[in-house]
């Protein structure tokens, strides 16, 4: 029978990353010393696990590479071996390793197999190479003698009680050849003193046939050193012995136990289990998720509520001959009781897409420590706010601008422990990440108390690259914005992790794709903050709806700053065609709602409107519209997959009165009337 | 038909064995640790046992002892996991009272083949 092995995969990399975020955490900890034997065993069974599962599963490459891991804990926790910074270190990078190897196999990716060589052979040159290769005895010559082997089989007493059986032994010899067995008596007591879970037999065997001394020696395997045993090719020629009485199914009274019908032990594993934490990080999105049992159970309560409200408006369509108001009393309460329950529903759902940020959190620990040992510097981590919960697609999307942003505070932020000392700080650094949650969204600080910005430098540099102009002063604000601008860095030379220039403007595209804002504060000399506001999921948008003519859109709230009756002394018209407004001592560009959507001209003068002051991508704008309607949580619709991308257009939505409602793209809108009035100002000028 | 106890901290190994088991027409009860397993066999009576030995709480070499001294389990079979390099475990395991060993890693039909030979 073939089984499909495939079955088990998923679960086998689920646990085996599991696995290796324990040792990795395990191994962070023997580094700052602690020397506990259970924590070495830990990270022993940990890697023995992997090791077991990678060989039975036919990972052979990850199975010898862990293999050697393994050997190395074994002589840490046996004692034989020291723990030093190196073993820790060179382990560490073994996991690292193992992770990758994992994820090649996973996921087909690529593998840096130079690395997997060099690593194992790093492993492999720390062990002592006094270490014995463990193999089994070789060198037994394999005779197939004519005509068989001479057995003599005397158990130890104690055979039976090991679960071993000489009966069932002489039957998988009699599968080998033909068997003769002679039993030998003589140790058998009388009864009165006879004990029944002893052995007192002993047996002289003949195999005749062409069966293999390994294929005897492997059916008493199990019992050597629980009998005497001995081999000895048969004489050829020595036939079967009628004589002998065969004897075969003479075996000593034992108490067999018969079994038990009992009521099958309920000890299965139930898939859903409390609060566990599930695999994270890697981008590798399994497509799957671990559910806190509780969470499961308050969504089958909203469900349950659901239904009875839905039956209970039913019945009222149902009882009612006639309309009457109090009918209308009980209708309208009870489509507030369904209006609650869908809210519950929904809100219920949704969080069972909610992990824990400290699935984004927990790299930080080894990649702080890896950083502090690169750079040179001393950082201390601070974790707080680690349970708070944010949508899974937004946890997997966050976690690389929080590592930019992190690796930026290590590299520039925080000082060398002389510099600091030097400024009268302590020698160590501290980089604290904090997140919580704030309104419908979870925001995620990541301070360190470093140097702060170089505002002058800055400012050079945006000067150099032509991002502000010459004679343009900015506030302390607008200068620690400009470091999202992109190809912008100040680095003087291009370390291997920031300073290529295109990590903060990437950084910030990736958090306003989630929907979120990225914003800075630095203190010159004592540190700098990053605040990242996120939705708490991608699905839903909290948008002020607007009416354009006969048509409804949505802008997202995110993005308004304020909302105005608009003056007409306040438009000013440049070259001709683009019109900006007055906004106190801004000039912000006009975006004419109707012209962007081509929706019929509208008439009359802009006093009739509104404006909408919006920002995207830091550039304000203001959209003229004619009405603004309600405020309302709405759920997204791609109308990519339903229709086509459209630009200036993020998606729609249906609105309650089933008219569909398009979803404006702040930022793609305000690039597009660039666009169409430079375009427009080249034709004029 | 013949019940047995799987032992295996890793699911991917315990699930493993048990669907193969299963397949093949035995009863399998699953435990994660040796604890677990000790108190399973309290509770039912099984024909084999199968452990792995480096397990939490309690291994195998003290699963297979604590076993030995329940008088249902006096003659029960019980096969370790062992590793091909971990001698010393079969030592221990022997001394214990284990019955023999099936060798990580192995595939499904070696599992069947070792499981089929000891309860027949």
């Amino acid at each position: 029978m073939s089984i499909d092995m495939s079955q088990f995969h998923q679960v086998f990399f689920e646990e085996s990353f599991e696995g290796l975020d324990s040792m990795e955490t395990g191994l962070l900890e023997l580094g700052q010393g602690g020397e506990d034997p259970d924590l070495i065993n830990s990270i022993f069974r940990a890697a023995h696990s992997i090791k077991g599962g990678s060989g039975t599963f036919g990972f052979t490459a990850v199975a010898n590479f862990t293999h050697v891991m393994e050997t190395l804990l074994d002589e840490m926790r046996d004692g034989k071996r020291e723990v030093t910074t190196d073993g820790v270190n060179l382990l560490l990078a073994s996991v690292d390793v193992v992770r990758d190897m994992l994820t090649a196999v996973r996921d087909g990716s690529s593998l840096d197999e130079e690395r997997v060589g060099s690593t194992q052979a790093g492993l492999e040159a720390m062990l002592d190479s006094t270490e014995e290769a463990t193999g089994t005895e070789e060198g037994q010559a394999k005779i197939a003698p004519a005509a068989g082997w001479q057995i003599v089989f005397k158990p130890l007493p104690h055979l039976m009680q090991t679960g071993n059986d000489p009966a069932r032994m002489f039957r998988e010899l009699a599968q080998l050849g033909d068997l003769e067995t002679e039993v030998d008596l003589t140790e058998l007591p009388p009864l009165e003193d006879l004990t029944p879970e002893e052995c007192y037999l002993s047996w002289k065997l003949s195999l005749h046939g062409e069966a293999t001394r390994e294929q005897v020696e492997e059916i008493f395997e199990w019992v050597d050193g629980d009998c005497e045993l001995n081999i000895n090719p048969l004489q050829p020629g020595s036939a079967k012995n009628e004589d002998t009485p065969e004897i075969q199914d003479e075996v000593p009274e034992k108490t067999k136990n018969t079994q038990a019908v009992s009521d099958p032990a309920a000890s299965k594993n139930s898939t859903t289990t409390q609060k566990s934490p599930a695999r994270a990080k890697s981008g590798g999105d399994s497509g799957s998720i671990r559910v806190g049992i509780e969470k499961v159970d308050a969504l089958i309560n909203m469900v349950g509520e659901l239904v009875i409200t839905q039956s209970m408006l039913s019945q009222i369509g149902e009882d009612v001959e006639e309309f009457d108001q109090a009918s209308f009393e009980r209708l309208r309460d009870g489509l507030q009781d369904l209006e609650r329950n869908t809210r519950e529903l929904q809100e219920s759902v949704m969080r069972i897409r909610m992990l824990p940020i400290s699935f984004s959190f927990n790299r930080f620990p080894r990649l702080v420590h890896d950083l502090s040992s690169k750079l040179g510097k001393k950082v201390e981590l601070k974790l707080s706010g680690e349970g708070t919960e944010l949508d899974k697609t937004v946890l997997e999307k966050i976690g690389d601008p929080l590592v930019h942003l992190v690796r930026n505070s290590m590299d520039h932020g925080i000082e060398t422990p002389d510099q600091r000392v030097a400024k009268g700080k302590s020698e160590t650094g501290i980089l604290h990440l904090n997140a919580y949650h704030q309104g419908g969204n979870i925001v995620i600080e990541i301070e360190d108390d470093g140097a702060g910005f170089n505002r002058e430098k800055i400012t050079a540099k945006a000067r150099e690259r032509g991002v502000i102009g010459e004679n343009e002063t900015l506030s302390d604000e607008e200068i620690d914005q400009l470091i999202f601008e992109p190809g912008f860095s100040t680095a003087d030379e291009i370390s291997d992790m920031s300073g290529r220039g295109v990590g903060m403007d990437v950084v910030r595209r990736n958090i306003i794709d989630l929907g979120g804002t990225v914003e800075v504060t630095s203190r010159p000399g004592e540190g700098t903050t990053f605040t990242i506001r996120l939705p708490l999921t991608l699905a839903i948008l909290d948008g002020q709806l607007v009416r354009v003519g006969n048509e409804t859109y949505v802008v997202p709230l995110v993005s308004i700053v304020e909302s105005l009756q608009i003056r007409d002394e306040q438009i000013n018209t440049v070259s001709g065609r683009a019109q900006v407004y007055k906004l106190r001592d801004d000039y912000i560009p006009i975006i004419n709602m109707h012209d962007a959507f081509s929706i019929q001209e509208r008439h009359g003068e802009y006093a009739d409107g509104l404006l909408v002051v919006v920002e995207g991508n830091g550039q304000k704008a203001g959209f003229v519209v004619d009405d603004l309607l309600g405020q309302q949580q709405v759920v997204i619709k791609s109308l990519e997959t339903n229709y086509k991308r459209v630009k200036g257009v993020s998606g729609a939505t249906i609105l309650g009165d089933g008219t569909v409602a398009l979803i404006v793209d702040v930022a793609g809108l305000i690039r597009l009337s660039r666009k169409k009035s430079n375009s427009t100002l080249r034709s004029v000028a | 038909m013949a019940t047995i106890l799987a032992v295996d901290d890793s699911a991917s190994m315990r699930k493993m064995v048990a669907f193969t088991l299963k397949q093949a027409g035995y009863d399998v009860v699953e435990a994660e640790d040796g604890q677990k397993a000790l108190n399973a066999a309290k509770g039912k009576t099984f024909n084999l046992v199968i452990s792995d030995v480096n397990m939490p709480i309690m291994d195998g070499i003290q699963l297979i002892k604590e076993l030995r001294t329940l008088p249902n389990y006096k003659f029960t079979p019980i096969l370790m996991l062992t590793t091909e390099s971990g001698a010393d475990k079969k030592t221990a395991g022997k001394q214990a009272g284990a019955t023999g060993w099936i060798v990580k890693p192995f595939n499904p039909d070696q599992l069947l083949s070792t499981v089929q030979r000891v309860l027949s």
